[in-house]
């Protein structure tokens, strides 16, 4: 049987990210606490912290990503780490090699920390439960299961713009079935208690008992789930959804849930729109929301960075902690 | 092979499902059949005696589904380590569904089959033939000259033949030769990439889910070609609630067709998948509690005739990999027994309808004069401590597979002798075996 916090040491401290699940609000309030420590960074003229000098940190990507790869290189550069980018889906596991040889091969070269993207739900909990015992995993997203930064960075995001939590009203609109980024930010806004979660979407697209599992309202009118809303979440529709008897096309999906002015209007006067991107214009948002004064989602890119730092040197000092203790014995490494 | 022994259990508590005993008594074997219970016969000198207090006596265990992994899957089991195992489970009989590899679409992979569990003697082994060639639900194979080579029933193992016309055909040839069909009811395209039962914790999970619908779709299609057809069908693991009221009305219309359920589906719900534990990827998957419950009530109710272990031993690299990546199936020789005492200490059924669910029960789906403890029947014989608490580890499974989501957890209940055809083929280190042949009788228990 598991431990039933997988994610944390014995005195409660981050050593692993692998789901919002089983984190509770004062540990999310400190994670965005220090992202917030880390937002000057960017404008200083070196825009490095030592806070990881002499760690190594392996972006290790089984699903093709651009724009969570990069934002997490360039956090642990910040954070002074030595990363490597392996790009998986074309080397390793093509030749045959198993998900745990190539774990072992990277804990040989003496990597401190795995930032992991996998399109099985699962996959980080399963490296997690594998990985030598001072080593931590990141999860950058498993299957439909959990991307914890991305809703970390989302929070982060509606902090700086919305104060009080308590009365929040949130839409999550589009395929929320196969969305780890609608299950993470479900989680997190729960657990840091927003007023109301929405969801919206056709049938299909949402999945089975979502009111009970998730504690969210579903709609599937969107004129209805938008009104008064404070925040407005659009999900990417993968285009091999209309090949799959989810959706009948683009035309009638944007028709009836793509975010337009005037469906922006029926949201509270000052709600803001996000996106986790990469953005499908025309398809679930019209370009001129995507570039609107209520769209923050260029904003979301640059607070995935600080988010990320936060989470990785938060990490790394819950290893450092048990370095010092001597939790690690030499010829002990794997557990 | 040693001509096997003349032997007397003594003092157990005899439970003989099929004939309503259970009481204190003896039971005596001879020439590989049942000699006598209670008083043997005056010229009965047995060459040796079993001291069974404090133990229960039934007839062995009959497992409509365990696989053996041979030939072909060797890596994962053979069928001598998974006989063996079957042995020490007090499982006398067993029979494997056709996903070898090769399938077991030809006599020759029955009869190899057969022929090596035999040379091992650890265990009667009944192969299941295959439905249509290779599995792959479009020709079907020659099942007159299967049933000949010794495959009581036929099945496609858990793969359905997804076309309603080759399902028909199927039926209606092998009803043309009296062959009971296996049928595992589950959509092909309903459970496609499924992983989960679709609901609460699949949707929290992020698991692909198996919808409730995925079961009685298909059974509601293969009970209406059953009528049809005439065919003798009988339903293998059901999972879902909905699927056994199906099959009642069905029932109520005439239709002749029987029912099992896997033990680990008596206690697993899909809650048991939070945390990703492989050994809980199976299929069909751990449902609700309410579908568990509604199970729990038909094998109590006798509407569901069988229990098996549904074993799928597997290599450990095969559950080492992300959750929805690795193979299904648990390893479930060994906890059949203790599971099943598990549910009379819940109060679901007493002991002698449980184990008549394991012995009769199966018998009767085979059709074959196994299961009981009638003068003149097979010596089939489990005899177990109905409270020995012992713990699956990997050094106290004998399967070679060690996929069970129940390793680590306290069980009540162990096999200390089976008997096939009156040999002994396992017995427990340190089971008293020794009782004089002359002992006094023990003291009446009262069952």
């Amino acid at each position: 049987m598991r431990s039933p916090h997988p994610q944390l040491d014995q005195d409660g401290n981050l050593k692993h990210l692998l789901t919002i699940d089983g984190l509770n609000r004062e540990l999310l309030s400190e994670i965005l606490d220090r992202a917030d420590g880390f937002m000057s960074i960017a404008r200083q003229a070196v825009k490095k912290v030592p806070l990881c000098r002499g760690k190594v940190i392996a972006n290790l990507f089984f699903e093709t990503s651009t724009r969570t790869r990069t934002t997490f290189e360039l956090a642990a550069k910040r954070l002074s780490a030595d990363v490597l980018n392996l790009n998986i889906s074309t080397s390793a596991t093509a030749k045959g090699e198993t998900l745990l040889d190539t774990l072992r091969n990277l804990e040989a070269m003496q990597v401190d920390m795995f930032v992991v993207r996998h399109a099985s739900s699962g996959a980080a909990h399963f490296i997690a439960a594998h990985v030598a015992p001072h080593v931590s995993v990141i999860n950058a997203g498993d299957g439909r299961h959990s991307h914890p930064t991305q809703a970390l960075l989302d929070l982060f995001t509606i902090r700086r713009h919305k104060a009080d939590f308590k009365r929040l009203r949130v839409a999550i609109v589009g395929d929320i079935l196969h969305s780890r980024v609608a299950r993470s930010q479900i989680l997190a806004l729960r657990t840091l208690g927003v007023a109301e979660v929405r969801v919206i979407g056709p049938g299909t697209l949402i999945p089975a008992c979502a009111e009970e599992a998730l504690g969210v309202r579903v709609s599937h009118d969107i004129n209805e789930g938008l009104r008064g809303v404070d925040v407005i979440i659009m999900l990417r529709l993968q285009r091999e959804r209309m090949t799959s008897a989810l959706l009948p096309s683009e035309h009638e999906y944007f028709h009836l849930y793509g975010l337009t002015e005037e469906r922006l209007a029926i949201a509270d006067p000052h709600a803001i729109v996000m996106h986790p991107g990469p953005i499908n214009r025309g398809v679930e948002i019209d370009s001129q929301v995507a570039d609107g004064r209520h769209s923050v989602i260029l904003e979301q890119v640059t607070n995935g960075i600080a988010v990320r730092m936060a989470v990785m040197s938060m990490c790394i000092s819950t290893q450092n902690l048990a370095l010092q203790a001597g939790a690690y014995p030499e010829g002990e490494s794997h557990g | 092979m040693a001509s096997p022994e003349r032997i007397s259990i003594q003092g157990g508590r005899l439970i003989d499902p099929a004939h309503g005993i259970d009481r204190a008594t003896d039971l005596h074997l001879a020439a590989g059949r049942v000699l006598a219970i209670g008083t043997a016969p005056a010229d009965f000198q047995p060459e040796r005696v079993i001291d069974a207090r404090e133990r229960i006596v039934c007839p062995g265990f009959i497992d409509l589904s365990a696989r053996l992994r041979e030939p072909g899957l060797e890596q994962k089991a053979t069928i001598e380590s998974e006989t063996r195992a079957a042995a020490a489970s007090g499982i006398t009989t067993l029979c494997c569904p056709p996903d070898t590899c090769p399938v077991i679409d030809t006599p020759a992979v029955a009869q190899l089959i057969q022929q090596t569990a035999q040379r091992h003697g650890f265990a009667r082994v009944i192969p299941a033939g295959a439905m249509t060639q290779g599995l792959e639900g479009q020709q079907i194979t020659e099942m007159a000259a299967l049933q000949l080579a010794g495959c009581r029933v036929l099945s496609q193992a858990d793969q359905p033949i997804r076309n309603a016309l080759v399902q028909r055909r199927a039926m209606e040839y092998a009803a043309t030769f009296g062959l009971t069909l296996f049928l595992r009811p589950q959509d092909p395209d309903l459970s496609r990439g499924g992983c989960a039962h679709e609901g609460r914790v699949s949707t929290r999970l992020g698991l692909p889910g198996i919808p409730e619908a995925a079961e009685t779709v298909a059974i509601a299609r293969d009970l209406a070609l059953a009528g049809q057809t005439g065919a003798r069908v009988h339903f293998r693991g059901l999972s879902t609630a909905r699927a056994i009221a199906i099959l009642l009305a069905a029932r109520r219309r005439g239709v002749s067709a029987s029912a099992d359920v896997s033990m680990h589906q008596l206690f697993l719900t899909e809650d048991d998948l939070d945390g990703f534990d492989a050994n809980c990827h199976l299929i069909p998957p751990p449902r609700t509690r309410t579908d568990r419950d509604a199970l729990r009530q038909a094998l109590a109710a006798g509407e569901l005739a069988a229990v098996c272990s549904d074993h799928q031993p597997h290599d450990a690299d095969a559950k080492l990999l992300p959750f929805p990546e690795t193979a299904p199936g648990l390893s479930g020789l060994e906890t059949l027994l203790p599971l099943a005492l598990r549910l009379v200490r819940a109060g679901v059924m007493d002991l002698s309808s449980i184990l008549a669910r394991l012995t009769t029960g199966p018998a009767g789906i085979l059709g074959c004069d196994l299961g009981h403890l009638a003068p003149g029947a097979p010596a089939d014989v489990c005899i177990f401590d109905p409270t020995a608490a012992w713990i699956p580890t990997p050094e106290t499974i004998r399967s070679h597979g060690q996929n069970s989501p129940f390793l680590g957890t306290e069980m009540l209940g162990r096999v200390d002798r089976t008997l096939l055809a009156g040999r002994v083929v396992f017995e427990r280190n340190g089971a008293d075996s020794s009782g004089p042949p002359n002992s006094p009788p023990p003291a009446p228990r009262t069952g």
